[in-house]
């Protein structure tokens, strides 16, 4: 680009998508056991490109990034001894990609370095947090700041999560590579429990950065499809994922109202639910369906589908929703599906059926200090007509933890609640 | 037409920006430098090489070399934008918009054109 033109601009993504393919062909070329030295040579010539580029745009941005962090890597190697030999594998792998104009190019596919490096990052040898914080920084691009805001962890905490997990890859000797035919199904169920997991912390809005958030549901729900898309790995779990988080991505935009307040299913403007997504959800439930594979995506997406079909609350097939749920509970009888059972029960059978299972739950130590069970009961409690006791849940779950929209939204309820009892 | 020199000091190098935040960054320097072009105020900008320099004076009349101009203490000069300005209101203006001032310093310094020497 000539210094005279007047408009600079860069491809959407360009650092991300470059960063993710750049580190994927260095851990190939340095072997798995250098992932952090892969992610420390691409940190690098990001940096240098944020204090050069400002003066003067390179005309091939992307060639001029491949060939700063092929130096970076080389200067590396003859450093250490125990590179020795690599060299000629870093100049193989560190080409810049053909055509940099090319719209093929530009779209986000991933590479098969790439994939490599996603299972790597979700090798069942590493713990489950291992695996999300791994996928957040090395696959999906997040700094480590960024993870710890939306995990309301310290940055210290998440960096050491992260070292200790690169530790391991070396002293397991965790392979790069995308695992064969027979043992890919179970490989692909850890990778999509990452991302599953990165979507809804995403998702949760617990508190923290607004826009980091969306971020995650937006890297998260990529990545899910660019695997739905391969040949290799798009097996009907992958498109069940697809489905379910373009679906739930469908309704971002009103779960919170302008004011910045949460905003319930039932008491949200469908019509600003993304008519896009929402078609890209049903295209990947309808590839979910094929095959034999039967996961909790399918079941999670089919509910989902329910929602995006009804018109409104009142329209919605709650018998088909509580089937699906009584699918869900018995492929993963955790306490929170069972409470969210409970809802669609209530939905079917009455607000004291509900009552009554969530009675069930209610002593489990894993929903002790989760704000919605007492919020349930309000909700059923009030649909009762039984005031008081709403009240008295609303406040309970107002001592539990939660973000500042929830926390609103609780005490709106508890408000219109007091008024009730003043005027009767 | 006056001109200024503004002079961009790096900022201690705390980098912990992940890739989208560092292509943010860099997008945010484009859209105030495209402002200045279309605007026809920049005359030249140039970014300096890190790493190396050389300091150079004479003393007692022996010239000195030093490997410059870096103390671990002080900013250093990372390159440098040349506008044209009214006054120095102006070029005030517009170092405030610069995304610079975020992550360094900026120095605004008149450029002297020797204005009443110049054979007109």
């Amino acid at each position: 680009m000539s210094r005279d033109e007047s408009v600079h601009g860069l491809v959407d993504q360009l650092f991300r998508r470059e960063a993710g393919r750049m580190v994927a062909s260095l851990t190939r070329s340095f072997g798995p056991a250098h992932l952090a030295l892969a992610e420390e040579v691409v940190q690098e010539a990001l940096i240098q490109a944020l204090k050069r580029w400002p003066f003067g745009v390179p005309d091939q941005p992307v060639a001029w990034l491949y060939r700063v962090a092929r130096n970076l890597a080389l200067d590396r190697l003859r450093r250490h001894q125990r590179f020795r030999g690599k060299a000629e594998a870093v100049k193989q792998s560190m080409t810049p990609p053909e055509a940099e104009d090319d719209g093929v190019f530009l779209a986000g596919e991933i590479t098969d370095d790439q994939l490599r490096l996603i299972f790597l990052c979700c090798h069942p040898e590493l713990g489950r947090d291992a695996r999300v914080a791994l996928t957040l920084k090395t696959v999906l691009g997040f700094s480590v700041r960024e993870i710890a805001r939306a995990f309301l962890s310290r940055e210290s905490t998440v960096a050491q999560r992260l070292v200790r997990a690169q530790r391991r890859i070396k002293d397991r000797g965790i392979p790069f590579e995308v695992p064969g035919p027979q043992e890919l199904p179970s490989r692909l169920d850890a990778v999509l429990e990452a991302l599953y997991l990165a979507f809804n912390e995403g998702y949760g809005a617990h508190e923290g950065d607004r826009l980091v958030r969306a971020d995650l549901c937006a890297e998260a729900l990529r990545m899910v499809t660019q695997l739905a898309l391969r040949t290799d790995t798009g097996r009907p779990a992958v498109h069940a994922l697809a489905a379910l988080l373009c679906f739930q991505a469908s309704r971002l935009p009103a779960r919170v109202d302008v004011d910045g307040d949460l905003r319930l299913l039932a008491e949200q403007d469908r019509s600003l639910w993304d008519q896009n997504l929402v078609r890209r959800a049903f295209g990947h439930f309808a590839y979910a369906s094929e095959g034999n594979e039967f996961t909790t995506y399918h079941l999670e997406a089919a509910i989902a589908a329910h929602h995006s079909k009804a018109a409104g609350d009142e329209d919605t097939d709650w018998a088909a929703i509580l089937d699906l749920y009584d699918q869900l509970l018995a492929l993963n009888p955790s306490p929170i599906v069972a409470l969210n059972r409970s809802v669609a029960l209530s939905r079917v059978q009455g607000p004291e059926a509900g009552l009554a299972a969530v009675a069930e739950i209610e002593a489990h130590s894993a929903l002790r200090d989760y704000y919605l069970l007492p919020a349930t009961r309000a909700d059923l409690f009030s649909r009762l007509g039984a005031v008081e006791q709403a009240s008295d849940c609303y406040r309970q779950a107002l001592a539990r933890p939660c973000s500042e929209p929830e926390r609103r939204f609780l005490e709106r309820r508890l408000a219109s609640f007091t008024q009730e009892v003043a005027s009767a | 037409m006056p001109a200024y020199m503004l002079l961009l000091y790096d900022g201690p190098a705390n980098f912990d920006f992940s890739p989208d935040e560092m292509q943010k960054i860099v997008e945010k320097y484009y859209g105030w430098r495209d402002e200045l072009e279309r605007s026809g105020k920049l005359i030249t900008s140039d970014r300096l090489i890190d790493g190396e320099g050389r300091v150079v004076r004479r003393r007692n009349g022996e010239v000195r070399v030093l490997d410059g101009p870096f103390s671990e203490t002080k900013e250093i000069i990372g390159g440098y934008f040349a506008i044209e300005a009214a006054d120095y209101e102006e070029a005030l203006a517009i170092t405030r918009q610069c995304p610079h001032i975020d992550y360094g310093t900026v120095e605004i310094r008149e450029i002297d054109q020797l204005h009443g020497c110049n054979a007109r």
